[in-house]
């Protein structure tokens, strides 16, 4: 053989390749379609389609705080750059006015736009494709009756070379089961109904799951915690980190009002889906509580053990008579769990110590998962950069303590509140996380309680560059 | 002796330092005058606040070096009141407002002029400050005239002189020769508008350097020599008991002084304010309480209020109460919930008891009344309790000032002979203040084959709008105590201006009407007056119904509106809005709407009538205002700014009001404690824009301006809603969720 | 024993026990009156000040943590004689009614202004949510800090030949 055919050979191979590559990536376009007009939809479909897109809380990504409803244009910070949502209100230039039922179907549940591009996993249809046919149809209803808005996002910024979209579909391959949810013969209506929504539409695992490399769900670590926009999204299944377990009517409540007396508030991107499900029937609720409550299996003896306890010590009730207490001790500079001690006292015990109910009391440490967790991110973050103010709605407040505590103070303040409130070993590396919190290097999404049904505003460490439009 | 009577006697000066008031320049022209004698009309009534205390020297004073000092018995609320009436005062007497100091209430030095409150400052004050400066300066010019041997005519004012062709005369030594304690005369001439140069002018208010660099000017920067501070607990419901106060450790705390416990009353008094409030906290864990649930149920407030009648009054009756048949006719009801005050400063108090007297600097809208009550509820003789007004906090009706005061007292009397400070916290000014009365109404109306309205009904059910100290069972305090007063409910009383039946009556043209008032005389949750009074509650209802009638009439709001008002500045104020507006009906995008109100507060001060625009989200319920413009007539404007000021305020408080607030509470206590339980409006809800234009009319008296904007701004929310997505809203606040709910329920209908 | 820190560009050896919050030390021990106790609760921003150039509440700051730092008031910001430009702005506008809440209206500017000199109204307005004004005066105050806002500019312009540094 000469090198003409070995050359000949390489050129016909890589053409039957990329050929192969392009046939396996390349999918149709499907035809523009006039936007169905909003009156020759049936309202109760539409009403059903608003219900299931509080449960997909599309508005808080499709969302640009202070924007238009669904219009896009939010930044999503990924592991590999910002991926900016696009417009889904029915505008036929500029969102999705023109796509067919078949094309919203194809994009929700395969990943692909109506023009055949692949779509980029941070919006989830790994988990939409569960959804039903029915569904689907609610929610293209619902999103064809929305207020048409022109606008265009800004374009991705990712490393390279990930912007070339075909690539997707090799991440499709390894990752992506496509197909609809079909019920375990052996659970009841109403768990079957809260894996559906849980594993569909809720896409509890997108945050609540851990990601590998390539950035997808490690499906043998169901619900084994994962993370969101600078926040840690606990462990929701056996190895969940809270003092007194969750039982299905508590993650009812919480789930429909955001905070739990036993729990405390939703905060963070976790703010948002709340906010969205508070306003399901509560039947949709309860199924969520159920399905959740059996992921995370009974607590064993110890555990239950533990939280009667811890029940039994609150409700005897502690005010803040501590804080009263400490300004007794009159030396402050001496240990760091001293000072910690002494930083709590006084600017935490206010109202963390008032015996206030929730949600607007502050929650009493003994309870807290974030100060249980193995990864102290959220304390830290939430001691950061505060819960900001909703505005006109009532929420609960706390002030962010960035400007008032150095990284030094701030690490004895929370060491302190782990030694006291746990009998769990201190936090590693909390000094170098407190540093690249506050500093924007490991950048966290601050969102007001207000407007928690949409996307509201970053007021946290960075400054987000969708601004520059 | 102690420096407390001292302090703040100083009087706030006009002069506001150097370079800041606009530079004023005095025409200088001659006074007309008649020559002919001056006959004291007897029979003619002394304006304003004067008949209560005639005498020129009660208002004006001058010294010998010639400044002079203007008193009133009012209070600056941060409404701009004592740059309002240092004006008036150097209007008349033909000075530069620099040059003028001004003491406020002060039982010790100035008139009772009741209370700081109904918008009556100007009407009250300014015109009997009007008319005593204007005798003043007519005595001293007569005084000059004498002196020099020339006559009126050839004399002008030229700083704080006289000049004339036989030389000039200061103030100071015109004033040492007369007797300014005479009384005012009702006929002396007042300065004409066509002379007028200060009214309308811009003046800078005189407290506003002050506050932006953090001069000692509210009663909580009070900080006499020795002073102490104090916290109050206060029971952790109505009616609570105290059973005991267990060992606390409180008496060991640093800086301690000592507790007091008087009945359900109990206080600690500390060195230091932190100290205070540390040990605050450990008494309040320490005190056990009997509680019981007296409060009804929130869900069913007005189900309580229409079920718990006491009696019933007419506010107005004219033609029938009975509406036809056979024509256009609605029926609504509307709610308006309990509400906060909320001053940003919780109320304060400085107390002192020297011997048997004591002093008290309180932020009272009353020092008089106050004094009194606390005099009373010390058993001790009115002359020996003096209140002195300082500033506070914006405090909008009847907060918790005169609690605070009383509180103060109280403490001051159980640790005499030095300064204490006591301030509410937070939870316990949310908690504890007076609210603003829920109120429900029900109004019927018909509309002729003309497009008029034919026939007006109003029910309306409420609690006493006002429990203003008038002694002290109206002192939260006092009826704590182991020997406590009984708090004293008042009865039902229908006067012009009205109270919970404040503009209960439309201004508007209608033949047949009949406005009712089912009062309440219970008052399990502790209600007074809150800015505007029931004219809130009662325009956002009838200016809604008004909308709902002109759509039944088919006709524009603001046509509609006019149709029906015979009071030319009435129609002045509403043409003017409208005409700045832009009102028109062309079509706006989906989900904006315009919506328009007017209202005459009280139907008796000022004119005001407003446009706005906003945009509701449907997805969230969220109420978005854009632009806003409002006209407003508040007779002769002296302070325009002060006018635009209290205006463009008003609305954006009846904003917060209207989209935002109601108190929440469960069976026993109020639960909305603080700002996360009770949010009000923060910057992102403040409108696009707000215009306000004045109409000034100078031959006209003044009118209270401060509470005409927060009705009709409720009312002008609701039709803007109501234009944008066709729903009518009746139930305040309107809150997103009941946006939602509204919407999801015309949806499905 | 004593917590030194400086204010308003003085060094002062604070007296009060370390676990006091600033706001108490502020008024109290060292007599200033612009920053006001409104909440207690980190809620409503009427203790705002300056510390190290960020704004802070600082009725949760205990003295303990402001050793060493450089806290600013309004009373840093200029006098009654010599108004600075924020104080100047505010008068001007008359952006006041009670004029309870400004004080920490004006130091959550100044850090605004200082960290971003050219924050627009969007920002503004954003930055803000932490201050409650209860007498409806956002509108003034607003204007008063954009008028603030351009003042700085100008200087910064005069001063450096271009725009930015406060």
């Amino acid at each position: 053989m000469n090198t003409k055919h070995i050359i000949g050979g390489g050129i016909a191979a890589v053409i039957v390749v990329a050929g192969a590559a392009y046939a396996l990536t390349w999918r149709s376009e499907m035809a523009a379609v006039a936007r169905p007009a909003p009156e020759t939809i049936d309202p109760s479909v539409v009403e059903k389609g608003a219900r299931l897109a509080a449960v997909g809380n599309c508005i808080a990504c499709h969302t640009v705080h202070g924007g238009e409803a669904f219009a896009g244009g939010l930044g999503v910070p990924t592991p590999f750059g910002t991926i900016y949502s696009t417009n889904i209100t029915p505008d036929e230039a500029t969102g999705i006015g023109n796509w067919s039922l078949e094309a919203f179907a194809r994009a929700l549940r395969e990943g692909v736009d109506r023009e055949g591009h692949h779509l980029y996993p941070a919006f989830p249809y790994d988990h939409y494709t569960l959804v039903s046919d029915d569904d689907t149809e609610a929610l293209y209803a619902y999103l064809m009756t929305r207020q048409p808005v022109e606008a265009v996002a800004p374009d991705n910024d990712l490393v390279f070379p990930l912007g070339f979209r075909p690539m997707i579909a090799g991440w499709k391959m390894l990752f992506f089961e496509e197909g609809r949810y079909t019920a375990a013969s052996d659970q009841s209506e109403e768990w079957n109904r809260g894996a559906y929504l849980a594993e569909g539409l809720a896409h509890c695992g997108a945050c609540h799951t851990p990601r590998n490399v390539l950035g997808a769900r490690i499906t043998d670590e169901h619900w084994s915690g994962g993370s969101s926009e600078g926040w840690t999204a606990y462990p929701i299944n056996q190895a969940s980190p809270a003092p007194i377990p969750w039982d299905a009517e508590a993650i009812a409540f919480y789930l429909r009002r955001g905070w739990h007396p036993e729990h405390g508030v939703s905060r963070g991107p976790m703010a948002e889906v709340t906010g969205n499900l508070g306003r399901l029937p509560d039947e949709d609720i309860a199924a969520l509580g159920v399905y959740t409550a059996s992921v995370m299996g009974a607590p064993d003896a110890e555990r239950q053990a533990n939280a009667d306890r811890l029940r039994e010590a609150i409700a005897t009730g502690r005010g803040s008579g501590q804080a009263a207490d400490t300004m007794t001790q009159p030396d402050v500079a001496g240990a760091d769990e001293d000072r910690g001690a002494a930083i709590f006292a006084s600017a935490c015990a206010t109202c963390h110590e008032s015996g206030r109910p929730q949600p607007y009391g502050g929650l009493d440490f003994r309870l807290s998962t974030a100060v249980h967790a193995d990864n102290p991110q959220n304390i830290v973050n939430v001691t950061l950069f505060g819960l900001p103010p909703a505005d006109g709605e009532a929420s609960a407040v706390m002030p962010a303590y960035r400007g008032v505590l150095s990284d030094a103070d701030m690490v004895a303040l929370l060491n302190y509140m782990r030694a006291r409130h746990t009998d769990l070993p201190a936090w590693d590396g909390l000094a170098e996380m407190v540093g690249a919190t506050r500093s924007g290097e490991h950048h966290v999404a601050i969102r007001p309680a207000d407007g928690i049904e949409r996307a509201p505003g970053n007021l946290g460490a960075e400054e987000q560059s969708w601004r520059q439009n | 002796m102690s420096d407390l009577s001292t302090l703040t006697r100083r009087g706030f000066l006009g002069a506001a330092g150097g370079g800041l008031l606009v530079g004023f320049a005095m025409s200088g022209h001659a006074w007309a005058q008649s020559e002919e004698a001056q006959t004291y009309d007897a029979s003619a009534e002394l304006p304003g606040s004067l008949p209560d205390d005639p005498r020129l020297d009660s208002w004006i004073r001058i010294d010998p070096e010639g400044g002079i000092t203007v008193l009133t018995g009012k209070a600056e609320l941060g409404q701009g009141i004592m740059t309002a009436l240092i004006m008036v005062a150097a209007e008349e007497l033909g000075v530069d407002p620099a040059g003028i100091a001004i003491l406020t209430a002060d039982t010790g030095e100035t008139p009772n002029e009741g209370y700081t409150a109904a918008s009556h400052s100007m009407e009250e004050s300014g015109m009997a400050i009007r008319h005593a400066a204007a005798h003043v300066r007519l005595l001293l010019l007569e005084e000059a005239a004498r002196q020099t041997g020339t006559s009126i005519s050839e004399l002008a004012i030229e700083g704080s002189a006289v000049r004339g062709p036989g030389g000039t005369v200061g103030f100071g030594p015109l004033a040492a020769a007369l007797d300014l304690a005479v009384p005012a005369r009702p006929d002396v001439p007042l300065r004409a508008p066509a002379d007028r140069s200060i009214y309308g002018s811009d003046v800078p208010r005189v407290s506003i350097p002050w506050i932006v660099t953090g001069a000692e000017y509210y009663v909580q920067d009070l900080r006499p020599e020795g002073m102490a501070h104090a916290r109050v607990v206060r029971p952790p419901s109505a009616g609570a008991r105290l059973i005991s106060v267990g060992a606390s450790g409180v008496d060991s705390m640093p800086g301690v002084i000592g507790v007091h416990r008087d009945g359900n009353f109990l206080a600690v008094v500390a060195e230091q304010e932190f100290q205070a409030v540390s040990a605050m906290r450990a008494l309040q864990d320490a005190a056990e309480w009997e509680e019981s649930e007296t409060l009804p149920e929130q869900s069913r407030i007005y189900d309580w209020l229409r079920g718990n009648v006491t009696e019933t009054g007419t506010v107005a009756e004219q033609g029938t109460g009975e509406l036809p048949s056979g024509e256009r006719t609605l029926r609504a009801t509307f709610n308006r919930p309990y509400m906060l005050h909320g001053s940003i400063g919780p109320s304060a108090a400085v107390a002192e008891m020297q011997g048997d007297r004591l002093v008290v600097h309180s932020h009272t809208q009353g020092v008089y009344p106050d004094r009194d009550a606390i005099a009373e509820m010390l058993g001790m003789p009115q002359d020996k309790v003096r209140v002195i007004h300082v500033p506070g906090a914006g405090c909008y009706g009847h907060n918790g000032a005169d609690d605070a005061a009383a509180d103060a007292a109280l403490i001051a009397r159980a640790f005499p002979g030095r300064p204490i400070r006591l301030s509410w916290m937070r939870e316990q000014e949310h908690g504890w203040e007076p609210y603003g009365p829920a109120m429900t109404m029900d109004i019927a109306g018909a509309v002729g084959p003309d497009g008029r309205i034919s026939h007006w009904n109003y029910d309306l059910w409420s609690c006493a709008h006002t429990t203003r100290p008038g002694g002290a069972a109206h002192l939260l305090p006092a009826t704590l105590l182991a020997d406590p007063v009984e708090f004293d409910l008042p009865d039902l009383k229908i006067i012009p201006p009205g109270l919970g039946d404040r503009n209960a009556v439309p201004l508007y043209t209608i033949p047949n009407k009949r406005i009712l008032f089912h009062f309440v005389k219970q008052m399990p949750i502790r209600t007074s007056a809150l800015r505007g009074l029931g004219a809130y509650g009662n325009v956002f209802a009838l200016e809604s119904f008004m909308d709902e009638l002109a759509i039944l009439a088919e006709t524009d709001p603001v046509t509609f509106r006019l149709r029906h008002l015979d009071d030319p500045r009435a129609v002045a104020v509403v043409e003017k809005v409208a005409a700045e507006f832009n009102w028109t009906s062309d079509p706006l995008p989906a989900n904006v709407g315009r919506g328009f109100a007017f209202a005459r507060y009280k139907n008796m001060a000022a004119y005001l009538a407003m446009a706005l625009e906003l945009q509701v989200e449907p997805e969230t319920g969220r109420v978005k205002v854009g632009r806003v413009h409002a006209a407003v007539d508040s007779g002769a404007a002296v302070s325009l700014d002060g006018i635009r000021n209290q205006t463009e305020g008003g609305i954006v408080q009846s904003l917060s009001w209207t989209l935002f607030e109601e108190v929440i509470f469960d069976r026993k206590a109020t639960t909305s404690i603080d700002w996360s339980s009770y949010p009000i409006l923060r910057f992102e809800s403040v409108p696009d824009e707000i215009a306000v234009h004045v109409i000034d009319r100078p031959e006209e008296r003044f009118l209270g301006t401060g509470e005409a904007a927060q009705g009709p701004t409720a009312a002008a929310i609701g039709n803007a809603i109501r234009d944008a997505v066709g729903i009518r809203m009746t139930d305040l606040p309107l809150t997103r969720e009941k946006v939602m709910a509204a919407l999801d329920a015309r949806r499905a209908s | 024993m004593a917590t030194e820190l400086t204010v308003n560009g003085k060094p002062v050896a604070a007296e009060t026990h370390p676990e006091t919050p600033l706001l108490y030390v502020l008024r109290d021990e060292l007599g200033l009156n612009g920053a006001k106790y409104g909440c207690g609760l980190g809620q409503c921003g009427a203790c705002t000040v300056m510390v190290d150039g960020e704004a802070v509440l600082s009725c949760v700051m205990p003295l303990m943590t402001v050793a060493g730092r450089e806290v600013l008031t309004v009373e840093g910001l200029g006098t009654a004689d010599d108004p600075g430009p924020m104080q100047r702005a505010f008068i001007a506008e008359q952006a006041a009614q009670c004029g309870y809440c400004i004080p920490g209206m004006m130091m959550r500017a100044q850090a605004v202004l200082s960290a971003n000199p050219q924050a627009d109204e969007a920002e503004l307005r954003e930055a803000l949510q932490f201050n409650l004004c209860r007498c409806g005066t956002q509108i003034r105050i607003l204007r008063a800090i954009r008028r603030a806002r351009d003042e700085f500019a100008r200087r910064a312009k005069a001063e450096t030949g271009e725009g930015d540094a406060l």
